[in-house]
């Protein structure tokens, strides 16, 4: 009854807390290891022009919908413009505005963007294009195109494909060579095909982008053809005829219209620059959760200050070294001076680096135990000789220190945080062993709290799991389960195994009770 | 052997570990607020004395500082008494005066203590430096046991005593604690005395260990240990088995000492007794617990508890290892 009552608090406990950091690793993008880096890029959009006499008002096409990529962040740059960004039926564009401007101008549009798979292609459904108005001798091979592709065709996808066949073959296809001309660039390509997928009743339009490649430098803007079958959009290639998403396919903006437009300037030249670095996933994690609105940042210990949680990035590992100690203690067996001691002595090795520690605490023991003998002989009260033991403790870690800086060996200096009244207890408990229990076992107790402690100082040193630990705490919900579980652990420990050697598998099988 | 297989030889074998120990038993059986009564060997004691259980002479006991000062009051016509902890535990912090010398105390193994060495000691005592956890304590001082000759071929100095295991109310298990050179007459098994298995039918002695090895003979006096017929046993067993309704506990270990004059007194009670009894007697705990589980009364009156323990205790409860079969193994 108490079992399962035990069993089914572990197992909520543990439950909840790995549902926490599934959710915060799968849907929030916390990374779960330390060194996790999400690629970036930083796109440039820089309009170049000269400025006339009178007002200038720039105008760019900036990223909105970006199926794949997620904006991170993005800044405008310019000198003495007024800037605002508003939307537009195709997507969001940037105006700066000046009164007066003298010489070359070049304003800028940065944004860092990171791939995003779980940014889907959300967009609505567009309604019934009206249909283009053509001349009518340019209606008549649109109605034949039209006439002949859609016999060619079963739906909307095999429609524009065949329509792209049609139109790259501008010279020798009798209707197209109205339209284009074999040297047409692919989005004049793009634009036909919208028009006349408009006069079919089918909603198209072009989407400009640019490639997020290895390589970074200088970037060419690509077409490509959005065309919705009545249930979702389909894409493509207007060159090649592929259908589907490209890769690494960042759209900029959408429309008819050109990238950008300067309004009072002349020799406007709109250049874009792509450049691809990494970021720590976490840094990513936080901007995503400020740009999003979430709060689950806000109520993590990335929101205590930077001493703060340098604090509490040592305080949450103190359960994987407690939980260390209930391994080493009641599974394996390992005597230690003090239920746990051996944790703050693994905290105070933090401080000392492990050999450096080791070696400190042997020294300072094995002097602190010396003086602790010849107070024994003075028959001083206990409270009074703890004090003495303490006190003396201070002095020798202090000429450690002294001596150490005068010796230029650096780790001497890191044993400020050395848990000196745990030193001195363990100073006063290993001096009545030995004296009650010989120095054997005193000695034996020492060096078994020693290792206990060198242990839980290497566990909890793991990179990736302090990591872990430090990004999801909830994960310590797990770590109170497990140990929930051990504490009815009633099994062997493993020293018992040697312990009891002597005892070997019955001869004959066990007589039971009459 | 391999681990696994060392692992499910002691589970067959019945052997109880630490954590079945603690968990299974302890926890279940000997409630917390009964503790004390248990932890403080004074208040044993005094328990002890009004439920008509023989316990060694209470001469006094110093409870403050101040109380020091009354030593000498407290011993005036005994040559011999015991200085004991209330609190201490496997012995720790007990002197044994056997003697004086003129101003000095003589200690059981001939050391001589002035009277200044005494206080100390005693205050360290009463500032809790034997107790656990440091907490206050106060010395009871008593009568020293004359240890019965019978016993004396097998010891090393020190008082050789009688451990029970005692599972409400049945005793499953004994063991004889013989003094050592090495265990410096202490008959404490972790300092090196000898343990040896005592049957629970008759209190004959089986065989020895001594630092987890199996022994034959005496380490220092070279007596051969088995066949010893421990005297005044079945009043050992009486007393084992009433401590039971004195504490109220249900997993205890009791310590008995024969004394020459007087017979069987208990010492102590241990509210967590130790798992090295198994390794004298070469026998798992848990089948004898699991054996009273399924088939004792614990209600019945210690008569009847004793002879249900007679019955299913006879040695030996199950398989046991030839001595051979186990040096060979050691070795």
């Amino acid at each position: 009854m108490r079992n399962r009552q035990l069993y089914i608090l572990a197992s909520l406990l543990a439950v909840a807390g790995l549902a926490i950091f599934l959710f915060k690793y799968q849907t929030l993008g916390f990374p779960v290891r330390a060194d996790a880096e999400t690629q970036v890029w930083n796109v440039e959009a820089a309009v170049n022009f000269e400025p006339g006499p009178a007002a200038v008002k720039v105008t760019l096409q900036i990223p909105s919908l970006t199926p794949g990529f997620t904006v991170l962040d993005e800044s405008f740059v310019s000198r003495g413009f007024g800037l605002s960004t508003h939307n537009t039926t195709n997507g969001r564009e940037a105006q700066w505005a000046v009164r007066e401007a003298d010489g070359p101008q070049t304003v800028y549009y940065r944004a860092l963007v990171y791939r995003d798979p779980a940014k889907a292609t959300e967009d609505s459904t567009p309604p019934f294009p009206e249909i283009p108005e053509f001349d009518e001798a340019s209606r008549i091979a649109v109605d034949g195109l039209i006439a002949e592709v859609r016999r060619q065709s079963a739906d909307v996808a095999s429609f524009t494909s065949e329509l792209l066949r049609h139109i790259n073959n501008a010279g020798s296809d009798p209707y197209v060579r109205l339209f284009l001309s074999d040297t047409s660039s692919p989005t004049a390509k793009a634009q036909l095909a919208t028009r006349i997928l408009a006069a079919a009743q089918i909603p198209a339009r072009v989407s400009h982008g640019v490639f997020l490649k290895e390589q970074t430098g200088i970037a060419r803007t690509v077409p490509l053809l959005e065309v919705h079958d009545g249930v979702e959009w389909l894409y493509f290639d207007p060159v090649t005829r592929a259908q589907g998403w490209p890769q690494d396919f960042l759209v900029w903006w959408r429309g008819n219209g050109p990238i950008g437009d300067v309004d009072g300037g002349v020799d406007v030249d709109v250049s874009l620059a792509v450049q691809r670095s990494v970021l720590n996933s976490l840094e990513v994690a936080e901007r995503r959760m400020d740009s999003m609105g979430s709060q689950a940042f806000d109520f993590s210990l990335f929101s205590l200050p930077i001493t703060t949680q340098a604090v509490y990035s040592v305080l949450v590992m103190i359960p994987i070294g407690a939980l260390v100690i209930v391994l080493l203690r009641n599974f394996i067996g390992i005597k230690t001076f003090g239920t746990f001691m051996p944790v703050l002595v693994a905290l105070a090795f933090r401080e000392t680096r492990l050999l450096w520690g080791i070696v400190l605490f042997a020294v300072i023991v094995a002097l602190g135990l010396l003086i602790r003998f010849y107070l024994e002989k003075l028959r001083l009260l206990l409270v009074p000789r703890l004090t003495c033991v303490l006190t003396v403790v201070v002095i020798l870690m202090a000429g450690i220190s002294v001596l150490s800086q005068k010796l230029d060996i650096q780790p001497g200096l890191s044993i400020a945080l050395f848990p000196m009244v745990i030193i001195s207890m363990t100073i006063e408990r290993m001096s009545i062993v030995w004296e009650e229990r010989g120095a054997s076992e005193a000695l034996q107790e020492g060096f078994g709290s020693l290792v206990v402690a060198a242990i839980t100082y290497l566990v909890m040193g793991i990179p990736w799991l302090s990591h872990l630990i430090f990004v999801f705490p909830e994960l310590l919900l797990v770590v109170l389960a497990v140990t929930l579980l051990t504490g009815r652990y009633t099994g062997y420990r493993l020293l018992e195994l040697k312990r009891f050697r002597s005892f070997r598998k019955p001869v004959e099988p066990a007589g039971s009770p009459p | 052997m391999s681990l696994l297989a060392r692992y499910r030889s002691l589970t067959e074998s019945g052997v109880l570990g630490l954590n079945k120990r603690n968990g299974d038993y302890i926890m279940r059986f000997n409630p917390r607020r009964l503790y004390p009564l248990v932890d403080d060997k004074l208040k044993t004691k005094q328990v002890a004395i009004k439920a008509g259980i023989a316990v060694p002479a209470l001469y006094g006991v110093i409870e403050t500082q101040h109380d020091i000062r009354r030593l000498g009051e407290m011993v005036t016509g005994h040559r011999e008494f015991v200085l004991k902890p209330a609190h201490g535990s496997s012995g720790d912090g007990i002197i044994v005066v056997a003697g004086r010398s003129g101003s000095l105390y003589r200690t059981i193994n001939g050391t001589l203590l002035d009277a200044e060495f005494l206080d100390h000691h005693l205050s360290n005592a009463i500032s809790g430096q034997f107790s656990l956890g440091g907490i206050q304590d106060t010395v009871i001082v008593e009568a020293m046991v004359h240890f019965s000759p019978h016993f004396e071929s097998l010891s090393f100095q020190g008082v050789p005593d009688v451990r029970v295991i005692v599972f409400r109310g049945i005793p499953v298990m004994a063991m004889v604690r013989l003094p050592t050179r090495m265990s410096h007459g202490k008959a404490n098994l972790h300092q090196g005395a000898v343990g040896a298995g005592v049957d629970i039918a008759n209190g004959t002695t089986l065989g020895g260990v001594m630092s987890g090895e199996v022994i034959d003979t005496h380490p220092d006096t070279g007596v051969v240990i088995a066949g010893l017929t421990i005297p005044g046993w079945d009043t050992m067993l009486d007393i084992s088995a009433r401590c039971y309704e004195l504490t109220g506990m249900g997993y205890i270990g009791v310590d008995i000492v024969l004394d020459r004059d007087l017979g069987p007194l208990v010492l102590e009670l241990n509210a967590r007794p130790g798992l090295a009894i198994q390794i004298a007697n070469q026998q798992g705990l848990l089948r004898r617990l699991q054996i009273c589980e399924e088939a004792a009364n614990f209600e019945a009156l210690p008569a009847e508890r004793i002879a249900f323990a007679k019955k299913h205790f006879a040695h030996p409860v199950g398989p046991v290892l030839e001595p051979g079969d186990v040096a060979g193994q050691i070795g």
